[in-house]
């Protein structure tokens, strides 16, 4: 009977060459949006033909198939430390099979390790699950993007940002301009507003798991989002920071209750190949979504 | 915009390399070889001779590919370009050293890097960020390997045959830079967003 290195491959494998729908979709209006014969448009026309080579020949979307971090949720009876074991196995067959390359690297010496696995490599968050079903997301997550991340401390002077909601704006265009088109533009935003350093930027990558055509159901929040994509749109970066009207695909915004002296604002930037998927487990029965 | 792509065989003469302008569509067939960061810091620090006979008038692909073992071989399955800018404290010395005819990579690069393409007449080639698969099907072989053991699969050597590889000239060597003319727009939008 097939177990969680089986379902854990598979999951690797969709999330690594079949992009999800709601992604595509969105690119394919940008795509609509730039004119005919412009270099943003031939990228976005590249980038979706890309995607479908990826998807019929089952091979990674990009090279970069990042760090490799899973989120669990686990009903009551299940053990974490087997479920782990077998993810890591998953990975190591995964990177055997060209479907992730190797991007693990030890910080002192250099040396890759060869097959993902190293300190906190994969890195995996387990959480009680509130039903039956066994849920692991996974977010395939590359370098480049990951670099373009950053975390503010509000106030902040230098943008005009004060310790509200229209600080939090200023931050995410400041860091929409920073970036250019080095993190893959069009990419889709993160943001967490509030918590700790480290959990805040862990909150903002959390939102990357959303779906593109989803609602916030905070309305506020709902109407910063979409406030947001029109507003660094019209910073005219465009696909990979030629010029164009597409600069982002989407912005997804949380929150944390934060320590009264601490206002930081997290983003988490994620290229146009936003690689996540979900494995649902139920009645041993596996579907990756 | 340049209806039809331009197509450019390696090694390139100066003068060919020296007539493409930033927005130039090109379609390269020839030898390039991956570098990324250890094979920057490498090339600078030891400036190997031994590469020489494979650098020369290639063009460095700042790229860390995925590669399967296919017999005594190596398969290439997705290979798009990685971020650039990580390599502009080395790059203006490694294209003057080794006479490249350039660089293909993402996200451009700096002003050190931009003079050296300038004085060396190369160009720096954009090529589409996570096109990983429809890029490796662009190269019509996987030539040899350097430093695999030292640096890993991502970092080594892989020196590749392609044919029609997709670019656009993104930094040309009389001075101009897309990314800096995007820059200098976006930057003036941001200001008027931020009412700075």
């Amino acid at each position: 009977m097939p177990g969680f290195v089986e379902w854990g491959l598979e999951l690797i494998r969709r999330a690594s060459s079949d992009l999800s729908p709601d992604v595509e979709t969105v690119v394919r209006r940008g795509r609509d949006a730039e004119p005919e014969g412009s270099t943003a448009r031939n990228v976005l026309d590249s980038i979706l033909q890309n995607v479908t080579m990826s998807r019929t020949d089952a091979t990674p979307i990009c090279q970069d198939t990042g760090l490799t971090t899973f989120f669990v949720h686990l009903p009551r009876g299940y053990d974490a430390e087997a479920v782990r074991a077998d993810l890591v196995e998953a990975i190591r067959q995964a990177t055997i099979e060209g479907i992730l390359r190797p991007n693990s690297v030890h910080p002192i010496t250099g040396k890759n390790t060869g097959d993902n696995v190293g300190v906190d490599l994969p890195h995996i968050e387990f959480e009680p699950a509130h039903d039956d079903a066994v849920t692991i997301d996974l977010l395939l997550k590359g370098g480049g993007s990951e670099n373009c991340g950053a975390q503010y401390r509000l106030p902040d002077a230098s943008i005009k940002a004060g310790r509200d909601l229209d600080g939090v704006e200023r931050c995410v265009i400041d860091m929409v301009h920073k970036a250019q088109g080095q993190g893959c533009a069009p990419g889709i935003l993160g943001v967490c507003i509030g918590g700790d350093r480290a959990g805040s930027y862990m909150g903002a990558k959390r939102q990357l798991l959303r779906h593109l055509d989803d609602a916030n159901p905070d309305p506020q929040l709902a109407d910063m989002e979409s406030r947001l994509l029109e507003k660094c749109n019209r910073l005219g970066i465009g696909p990979m920071g030629f010029g164009g009207v597409t600069t982002l695909l989407g912005v997804k915004i949380g929150w944390m209750h934060r320590h009264p002296a601490s206002f930081f604002v997290s983003i988490a930037y994620c290229c146009w190949a936003d690689r996540r998927r979900r494995l649902v487990v139920r009645d041993g029965i596996a579907q990756v979504l | 915009m340049a209806s039809e792509p331009i197509k450019m065989r390696l090694p390139a003469s100066e003068d060919a390399l020296r007539a493409l302008r930033i927005g130039d569509e090109v379609l390269i067939t020839g030898t390039v070889v991956t570098a990324r960061d250890m094979a920057h810091k490498y090339m600078v620090e030891q400036r190997p001779e031994s590469l020489r006979d494979i650098l020369e008038g290639a063009l460095i692909y700042h790229c860390g590919p995925i590669m399967v073992r296919d017999g005594e071989g190596w398969r290439i399955v997705s290979a798009g370009p990685t971020t650039s800018s990580r390599e502009e404290p080395y790059q203006a010395d490694v294209l003057e050293n080794y006479r490249l005819g350039g660089v293909i990579g993402k996200g451009g690069m700096g002003e050190k890097t931009s003079a050296a393409l300038k004085k060396c007449g190369a160009v720096y080639f954009h090529a589409v960020g996570g096109a990983g698969t429809l890029l490796a099907k662009r190269v019509k072989k996987v030539r040899e390997v350097r430093m695999l053991e030292e640096f890993g699969v991502p970092e080594a050597f892989w020196v590749l045959e392609v044919e029609d590889f997709p670019v656009v000239v993104t930094m040309d060597s009389v001075g101009g830079s897309l990314h800096r003319e995007v820059l200098e727009a976006s930057a003036q939008k941001r200001k008027d967003l931020l009412g700075l």
